[in-house]
């Protein structure tokens, strides 16, 4: 029933694509994985590992525990009782109710699941408690393995400030900043005074993004300083904060490092995670474009160096920041399993879950460092639960009424743990998937991450899919000319869909009509059959017309294009009188203030009556962990606050109506 | 015409003042005094003709010249400033109007010379005659399917119904229902032609009487396109199918500023009448559309799904959906606790073919969940309780809303599929004081009724009467479903332990034995209450298997005149 008018619903519903004969590859390879799992019968390792995680990662670590022979017991909390990862695992323990301070962060809760069935080791995944270094320490105390480094080293490089003087001592190269904790906003600013702007204050126990800000002046120090740590605070449960030299326009390139128990350490190349929004990864690749073999060694061993300076055991990632002189600086080094590590897989065929589990168990590792290659190109899309119209992704929430991933193409790797009918809650974080794709070289990749996106069905929440593919055809992208600031430099006014050019938009429009035609015919029961003629261009298109299914593979002039389409098509005469039609005025929304997002109200900074400025703070919202401040549109008298701290809000609920 | 303009203000004066409508009426009517809603004075304009320049008299053309020339002026309704006046308000033309709905070039207009009889207040002059007068009739086909269509003309006389205005709508009713095919009435009228007086009411009444007797015969859809007030609306009462068009018509029996005088009451016409009020607060229509363009378009849809009359089957088209997919998504939509709530339309739109549900009345009553879809391309009568939605239970509103629907289908041959997840009959004065035992009684008595083929699938709660009600084994439900959610029970668990073991300690651990007893499928499966319990993900696979079966189920009820429904 929705109407969505021509022009804008093509703009960004289009994902037209090549098309690679999608129903003979149908059945082709399912469940591909691209890395191998040895698992040698000699190499006893564990009978049951818990997982303490969620989501596609709980999947993916259980995938390989199942391959092993391992036993797996799945925690959850209450909404995520008919989780994919939960029908996955042998056994499943609720932990407790939605909140992750309540289920996945309690660790109480945790332990007991532990006891209760017997689990000798427990993964942690990425994120929840990966880092925490009192859940390491109480699972020893029981004599359970943690799949990760020892206590020693996740405190070590746990904490930013003694990672960057450990690191220096190792003779890592490290940004100019102060090694400290920075305790009350006017110290803040006279530090970041001292260095000299821009500066970038970020959480001390923090990653992921979160409780990360950039100040390029004493007003923004104050603002940065006092949402970082608040972010920090209900995050990471530690408000410390340090401040540093912020590197303008840099890459993100991040080392794989793998040790063992036995004083053994490995890199496995780099993965490049230059494409950010909010300092959070959108696309990555390994290898990178810009890395020398040179470079490449010289950060390999700093990063090796770095992992035996705190003895460190398992898998880990040491992230460098590279600016154009190739000079690179250390950031801070994850002590768990990174989300974008299946690139690293693919390019290099270890499976670094299995890794992880025998050098818990205390094997020694089976490669050296001659014995790690880089096969092909690997890239990597998060698909995220997002609206990318507003500032590359604000969380959207909902139910997946419809879900299909692209499995049916080769060369493509889905990691995700969610399925048709599932919710996407504003608990937990947005992410769908991760989608990986791989080839020979670097374009045979990027043209299959084209194809797998345009094969993706995802329906019933707002995603980034649009975004993802204008990303990864950029010219800037495919040339490898990428920063950080790749996203604002590109699309300095936000992103804005898919801008067509006339040639496609013809193509667009006479597939949009052959399909209206064919529902059409088929209303009047007559076969369908239909060739379009566009104006001035004849334009062939030819398919195999399913009303029902999401995908649309057609043949426009010649060229295979997979198509996903929610149009309304108007005949000549109703677009005639639709000129008629009087144009609906929207409600006046410079008087409003909505919430852009489901989530949480943090705070609110204005009472009614309370005279803003243009660009003050109004509220703060927090939602999926990350706090977003809502300003005033313009000046005015705050004529109602309809919110108060500690509520939840859907999107478009109203927050504050000014005068 | 001075002349004509006292004896028009003479015929007004007893006429309460009323404005509301008079600010749209006024760009079509130059001379026009006051009127009140659901009637409409005949404006005069002043004509171009000299007096006594008649073409019957002056002959001067040949009947040939005459006929092209009357068919030519019956294309351009009241002129072209009124056309114009017409789309300047958003709204489009009778004539424009048609042809969207109708395929193109399939509509065979009736009546194009008919003009109306009366001679009073100088109406009799050419230049107030109008070949076709207000409405313009006809048969056409929707996706080639026959149709019969009246479109009420605003820019001749402000659509006003004369006499000869009824007889074209009659006459196609009359034909309709001889063929067996639909109606659809597009109204766009001030009201009564007040000049034509007792006659403009016997034409309502002549209407009115050919909407019931099509009640039940044939589909009759009603789309408001305009103002419609006073007796008027009664024949969009009367058919299957109310719709309206957003900020552009209104449904009221009294007007503003009638409603004014007599309550005292200040409103506006949008506030009274219009789309948001019928279909939220009155339930007087049944969907609302933006605009014209969007209306036509949507009513051809909808009439994709229905039967041409109550002797044809319902249409089948041909469906892309496989029939025997497997819908997983519905084996977690149901929350595990009892309390939590999930959207209705998520069952109803993984089920049906295509996602293709067309609700009726989305923001009525919106604690049950009635539309139309297709089943393997058959088209099925959706009804479902909406746990959202106030628990889903039932209410006066949602009884009712359910009960048309189900008696709109039993009359049309459209199977009827149930989904149910009820906790009972909602409590309260209010519901008891305006009468929730005779309306419940309605949505009981159509399901009870019904002998199209009627499959029930209970997803979650079935609880005391409303169990009964939902299309239950016990009301010849064909083909009961319980998911393994289902709880069959007279209800919830803690109300039933405080009844049964009133003033007893121990209440958690008796809770618990009921729970274990009757919050599961199992009471009514042994019984036979429910014929299986299944998986799910089977829903869809099942019930088109189903209906393929009971496309031949014949089903008699002892005769009767017609049946006593509770009203």
């Amino acid at each position: 029933m929705a109407a969505h008018r021509l022009s804008p619903s093509l703009n960004r519903l289009l994902l037209a694509g090549k098309y690679a004969s999608f129903w003979t590859r149908c059945c082709a390879v399912h469940g591909y994985a691209q890395y191998s799992t040895a698992c040698s019968p000699n190499e006893k390792t564990f009978d049951k590992i818990l997982i303490a995680n969620r989501g596609e990662i709980a999947c993916r670590v259980m995938k390989t525990c199942h391959k092993m022979g391992i036993q797996t017991v799945a925690v959850h909390s209450d909404v995520d009782a008919s989780a994919v990862h939960v029908k996955m695992a042998n056994e499943a323990v609720c932990v407790g109710p939605a909140p992750t301070s309540k289920s996945y962060l309690n660790m109480d809760a945790i332990m007991d699941a532990v006891r209760a069935t017997g689990a000798q080791a427990v993964h942690p995944g990425y994120g929840f408690l990966s880092e925490n270094k009192e859940f390491a320490k109480r699972l020893a105390a029981e004599g359970v393995a943690f799949i990760g480094p020892d206590t020693y080293a996740l405190q070590a490089m746990g904490d930013k400030i003694e990672s960057k003087l450990i690191a220096k001592a190792a003779t890592v190269n490290t940004i100019p900043g102060y090694d400290g904790v920075v305790k009350t906003v006017e110290e803040a600013v006279k530090i970041s005074q001292d260095i000299g702007y821009p500066v970038m204050i970020k959480a001390s126990a923090g990653g992921g993004g979160k409780g990360m800000r950039i100040a390029w002046n004493d007003e923004e120090t104050r603002e940065g300083f006092r949402f970082s740590s608040q972010e920090a605070a209900s995050s990471f449960g530690d408000d410390r904060l340090l401040i540093e030299k912020f590197i303008d326009n840099p890459r993100h390139i991040e080392i794989q490092v793998l040790a063992d128990k036995h004083g053994n350490a490995l890199w496995l190349n780099e993965r490049e995670c230059s494409i950010q929004r909010r300092n959070q990864k959108v696309v990555e690749e390994a290898p990178s474009t810009f890395l020398d073999a040179a470079t490449r060694r010289a950060m390999g061993e700093q990063a090796v160096q770095l992992a035996k300076a705190v003895q460190y055991s398992s898998a880990g990632t040491v992230e460098f920041l590279v600016d154009s002189n190739k000079n690179f600086y250390f950031l801070e080094m994850n002590t768990r399993l990174q989300v974008e590590h299946p690139i690293t897989e693919c390019i290099t065929g270890l499976d670094l879950v299995e890794q992880m589990i025998r050098v818990a168990k205390g094997y020694k590792l089976q490669h050296k460092q001659e014995d790690i290659p880089i096969n092909g190109w690997a890239i990597e899309s998060r698909v995220y639960a997002e609206d990318p119209y507003k500032s590359f992704g604000l969380p959207s929430i909902g139910r997946l009424s419809r879900y299909q991933e692209p499995l049916n193409l080769s060369n493509v790797r889905v990691d995700s743990g969610i399925q048709e009918g599932s919710d996407i809650s504003i608990y937990y974080d947005p992410m769908i998937s991760k989608l990986v794709t791989y080839g020979a070289t670097r374009a045979e990749a990027l043209a299959s991450m084209e194809d797998a996106l345009d094969n993706y069905v995802i329906r019933g929440v707002t995603h980034n899919i649009s975004l993802l593919r204008e990303i990864i055809t950029h010219p800037r992208f495919i040339s490898g000319d990428i920063s950080t600031n790749f996203l604002p430099e590109v699309y300095p006014d936000g992103f804005k869909g898919h801008q067509l050019e006339a040639d496609s938009r013809r193509e667009l429009l006479a597939a949009a009509a052959a399909l209206h035609i064919t529902a059409q015919l088929r209303s009047q029961r007559r076969a369908p059959s239909v060739a379009t003629r566009c104006p001035c261009v004849k334009v062939e298109v030819d398919g195999q017309w399913n009303l029902a299914s999401p995908l649309l593979p057609l043949a426009i002039n010649g060229t295979h294009r997979m198509l996903q389409f929610k149009v309304r098509v108007l005949s000549k005469l109703a677009a005639q009188l639709n000129s008629y039609m009087p144009e609906k005025v929207p409600e006046d929304t410079s008087s409003l203030l909505r919430s852009p997002m489901p989530g949480a109200v943090v705070t609110v900074s204005v009472k009614p009556g309370d005279s803003v400025a243009e660009g003050q703070e109004i509220c703060v919202i927090e939602a999926m962990k990350m706090q977003n401040s809502l300003t005033a549109a313009r000046q005015a008298k705050v004529k109602s606050v309809h919110c108060k701290p500690g509520e939840t809000v859907g999107e478009g609920d109203l927050l504050v109506e000014l005068e | 015409i001075t002349d004509i303009r006292q004896a028009k203000m003479a015929a007004f004066t007893a006429a309460l003042r009323s404005g509301a409508l008079i600010n749209g009426l006024r760009a079509s009517f130059r001379t026009l005094p006051p009127v009140k809603y659901g009637a409409v004075a005949a404006a005069v304009p002043p004509t171009n003709l000299p007096r006594g320049c008649r073409w019957s008299s002056a002959s001067a053309l040949s009947v040939k010249e005459r006929i092209d020339h009357k068919r030519k002026t019956a294309l351009c309704g009241g002129g072209q400033h009124r056309i114009d006046a017409q789309h300047k308000k958003g709204k489009l033309t009778a004539r424009e109007r048609v042809e969207l709905l109708l395929d193109p070039e399939s509509f065979v207009e009736s009546d194009m010379f008919v003009e109306h009889r009366c001679s009073d207040f100088g109406m009799e002059q050419d230049g107030n005659k109008f070949p076709g007068d207000s409405v313009v009739t006809g048969r056409g086909r929707i996706n080639g399917r026959l149709v019969y269509v009246f479109s009420q003309d605003f820019t001749v006389f402000g659509g006003s119904l004369s006499g000869a205005h009824a007889q074209k709508i009659c006459k196609i009713m009359d034909q309709a229902m001889m063929v067996g095919a639909p109606v659809i009435g597009l109204n766009d009228s001030g009201g009564a032609r007040i000049q034509e007086g007792v006659e403009s009411l016997a034409g309502y009444a002549d209407i009115f009487l050919r909407n019931v007797m099509a009640s039940g015969v044939v589909p009759q859809i009603s789309l408001i396109m305009g103002p419609c007030a006073g007796g008027a609306v009664y024949s969009p009462a009367l058919t299957d199918f109310t719709f309206m068009v957003k900020d552009t018509s209104y449904l009221f029996i009294t007007g503003p500023d009638v409603v004014k005088s007599v309550t005292n009451e200040d409103v506006t016409q949008e506030e009274l009448g219009g789309a948001k009020t019928h279909t939220t607060v009155s339930g007087v229509a049944h969907h609302a559309f933006e605009d014209d363009v969007e209306a036509l378009l949507n009513v051809r849809e909808f009439f994709n799904f229905l039967p041409l009359s109550n002797q044809d089957a319902a249409p089948i088209r041909e469906c892309h959906d496989r029939s025997d997919r497997l819908v997983h998504s519905l084996d977690t939509i149901v929350p595990f606790e009892t309390t939590k709530a999930y959207d209705m339309l998520d069952i109803v739109h993984a089920t049906v073919d295509e996602s293709d549900f067309f609700e009726i009345m989305p923001n009525y009553a919106k604690n049950i969940v009635v539309g139309f879809a297709r089943m393997n391309g058959r088209t099925v009568g959706i009804v479902g309780n909406q746990p959202k939605v106030a628990s889903g239970c039932l209410d006066i509103n949602s009884s009712v809303k359910g009960a048309r629907f189900v008696r709109f289908c039993d009359a049309f041959n459209i199977p009827i599929i149930t989904f149910v997840d009820v906790p009972g009959f909602l409590p309260g004065t209010a519901q008891e004081y305006g009468g929730i035992i005779r309306h419940g009684a309605k949505l009981l008595y159509a399901f009870a009724e019904a002998t199209v083929p009627k499959i029930t699938v209970i997803t979650r709660k079935a609880y005391g009467g409303a169990y009964d009600v939902m299309s239950s084994k016990h009301l010849r439900g064909d083909v009961n479903y319980a998911w393994p959610t289902a709880e069959v029970a007279v209800m919830g668990a803690k109300g039933a332990v405080q009844i049964i073991f009133r003033g007893k300690e121990n209440q958690a651990e008796a809770e618990a034995e009921y729970v274990e007893k009757f919050a599961n499928p199992f009471p009514a499966a042994l019984r036979g209450f429910v014929d299986d319990i299944i998986e799910p993900s089977t829903t869809r696979r099942r019930i088109c298997r189903d209906l393929e079966v009971l496309a031949s189920k014949k089903q008699l009820n002892p005769w009767k005149k017609h049946a006593n429904i509770p009203l």
